[in-house]
């Protein structure tokens, strides 16, 4: 059943507990994204430490979809080096944006595939994607060069 | 506003047959179909006009003299004539067809922005710094937004009614808010978030003590309950065709003669024009000056066809079903844990839609699960973000009610609702 694969266990087990919430300090960039059709808000702190990672905190309110989502990229890329923190969002974002179509990398992706069944809801998308925009931006204001645009 | 007075005179069973979609399944269950508020589905009378129109009598309005031209132009003209009746209007050239609410109430601010603009027009219609325009909390953008840009364009300030906390509007300032400076009243006739209905009396009556206009947005009125622009007593109302049974792309402003007459042309184009000479031209009259170019003809004999099938069941008896079902709602949903309602949890003043919260999960995922049963309801800010604000919530659920909901849909709903709070509990 499609409902079931939009919404997981994974997924409900990140929003009832999510992993990493809150802004930390410090940081070196910070950005706040709001979804305008249904006010899903979230904002997102990126901490560099030389080309890695050291922190990827965040808060926000909204759906499900936005805030596991927002649990998830905590979990996946806080640590990272960056280039890989970037190859794991283009991947998410690959996922979202196939419609469906898109065999996930689970080893690159972790939990993140749960999320596959999202990808068959249009009006979804923009929720599960919601955190990993507000990533690159803040990515960028923490001064870190990113791979080539992508549209939510 | 009445309510319960009337019974309802019509089989909703029987009725339901005419429309085709409720006959179709959402994921595996039967369409229960609860968002006519933002826009209602059709009955088969209005498709079947629509077909034949454009099978045997298509032609463009107003500009022919053969014979097909001249049946769309009594279709047009009928569906014109079908509206005035609908709303009592005096006469059928004070209504003016456009593409929907939103472009029926920006007609109305541009005319008011380029009044403001040309020397020696006609001084109600003239703002500038100083003069103020009066809106309320609970308007839907489409009330908002014009007005916004009207006060930025021209200098003049806007002004806001408060909503109570049940859900009304909020009238103990009104002698300060409507004053000697405010050129324009414009208020919604009932809610699209809370299912508030607005008796704009005591509004009209202070607003023409100080020589302001008042425009009504009707979009959530006309197609519910009975709706008679002289009795109200107001100068515009704007309602759109799509929410009342009838099809997209067609609208309505309706204004005073007078008032039409004194305003000036917003598009211009063909078919608007008296006379056109190179240096200048001259406008029709009212209502062909704001209809330029070639108007949705098919659209407006679909609308006309609408009012028809309303008309042919009685508004009081539409009106009288909707109060039913929304009793019923209302009580059935305060059945649900957890469910708070945003309005006024009575049947009386207020119409068939119902906002609602589940605490702790978002609107979002109550429509995903609700639409999983094939429930269909509308998440989100309903356009109508100030009302959100001011009961600090990001976004609503929202029920809506017709002339074809079933109590059974309502039980629906409830059931829905029951799953969702298992799913995110
Ligand atoms: C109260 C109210 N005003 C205006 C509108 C705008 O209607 P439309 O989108 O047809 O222009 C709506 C419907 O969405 C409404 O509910």
């Amino acid at each position: 059943m499609q409902f079931d694969q939009l919404y997981q266990e994974i997924i409900l087990e990140h929003y009832k507990r999510p992993h990493g919430r809150g802004l930390r300090e410090p940081f070196g960039g910070e950005a706040h994204h709001v979804n305008p059709t249904c006010g899903d808000e979230v904002t997102i702190r990126v901490a560099v430490a030389g080309d890695k990672l050291a922190d990827v905190s965040y808060e926000g309110m909204g759906c499900s979809i936005s805030q596991a989502s927002a649990s998830v990229l905590h979990d996946l890329l806080a640590t990272l080096p960056v280039d890989e923190a970037f190859k794991v969002h283009d991947a998410f974002v690959e996922l979202m944006q196939g419609r469906g179509q898109v065999e996930p990398d689970e080893e690159l992706l972790g939990d993140g595939v749960a999320f596959s069944g999202v990808a068959r809801y249009p009006a979804r998308v923009k929720c599960a994607l919601l955190p990993w925009m507000a990533f690159k931006d803040a990515a960028v204001r923490a001064g870190v060069t990113v791979g080539p645009e992508v549209k939510a | 506003m009445t309510s319960l007075a009337i019974p309802s005179t019509f089989d909703v069973a029987a009725l339901r047959a005419d429309f085709p979609i409720l006959g179709r399944e959402v994921n595996g269950h039967p369409l229960v179909y609860l968002d006519s508020a933002n826009t209602s589905q059709k009955p088969r009378q209005v498709l079947d006009v629509m077909r034949a129109h454009h099978e045997r009598h298509n032609g463009n309005v107003s500009r022919s003299v053969h014979t097909l031209g001249t049946e769309a132009t009594l279709a047009y003209e009928g569906a014109r004539e079908k509206v005035a009746a609908f709303v009592n209007a005096p006469a059928a050239s004070e209504v003016v067809f456009g593409k929907n609410s939103t472009e029926a109430i920006n007609l109305l601010a541009y005319a008011f922005s380029n009044a403001s603009a040309t020397p020696g027009s006609d001084p109600r219609f003239r703002l500038g710094p100083g003069d103020e325009v009066v809106i309320s909390e609970m308007e839907h953008h489409s009330n908002i937004v014009p007005w916004q840009l009207l006060c930025e364009r021209t200098g003049a300030t806007l002004r806001w009614f408060a909503v109570t906390d049940e859900g009304r509007l909020d009238e103990s300032e009104l002698d300060t808010l409507v004053n000697e400076r405010t050129k324009l009243v414009s208020i919604v006739h009932m809610s699209n978030i809370l299912g508030t209905i607005n008796d704009p009396a005591r509004i009209v009556a202070r607003a023409h003590e100080v020589g302001a206009l008042v425009l009504l947005d009707g979009s959530q009125s006309v197609p519910h309950f009975p709706v008679d622009v002289q009795a109200l007593g107001v100068d515009f109302i704007a309602f759109t065709g799509h929410k009342m049974l009838g099809p997209t792309g067609i609208g309505v402003l309706w204004g005073r003669a007078e008032l039409l007459e004194a305003m000036p042309p917003v598009l211009g184009g063909g078919s608007m024009i008296e006379t056109v000479t190179m240096e200048k031209s001259t406008f029709a009259p009212a209502p062909a000056r704001f209809e330029a170019g070639t108007p949705p003809i098919v659209e407006a004999v679909g609308l006309g066809a609408a009012i028809d099938y309303l008309t042919d069941i009685g508004m009081a008896a539409v009106q009288a079903h909707e109060q039913e079902i929304t009793a019923y709602a209302l009580e059935a949903l305060a059945s649900v844990p957890t469910l708070r309602i945003f309005g006024p949890g009575v049947p009386e003043g207020r119409g068939g839609t119902i906002s609602f919260a589940l605490e702790g999960i978002h609107p979002h995922d109550v429509g995903q699960v609700l639409d999983d049963e094939g429930v269909e309801v509308r998440v989100g800010h309903h356009c109508a973000r100030p009302v959100c604000v001011r009961y600090g919530v990001p976004a609503t659920t929202r029920a809506s009610f017709y002339v074809y909901t079933t109590t059974e849909e309502v039980d629906a709903l409830v059931r829905g609702l029951e799953r969702v709070r298992k799913v995110f509990g």
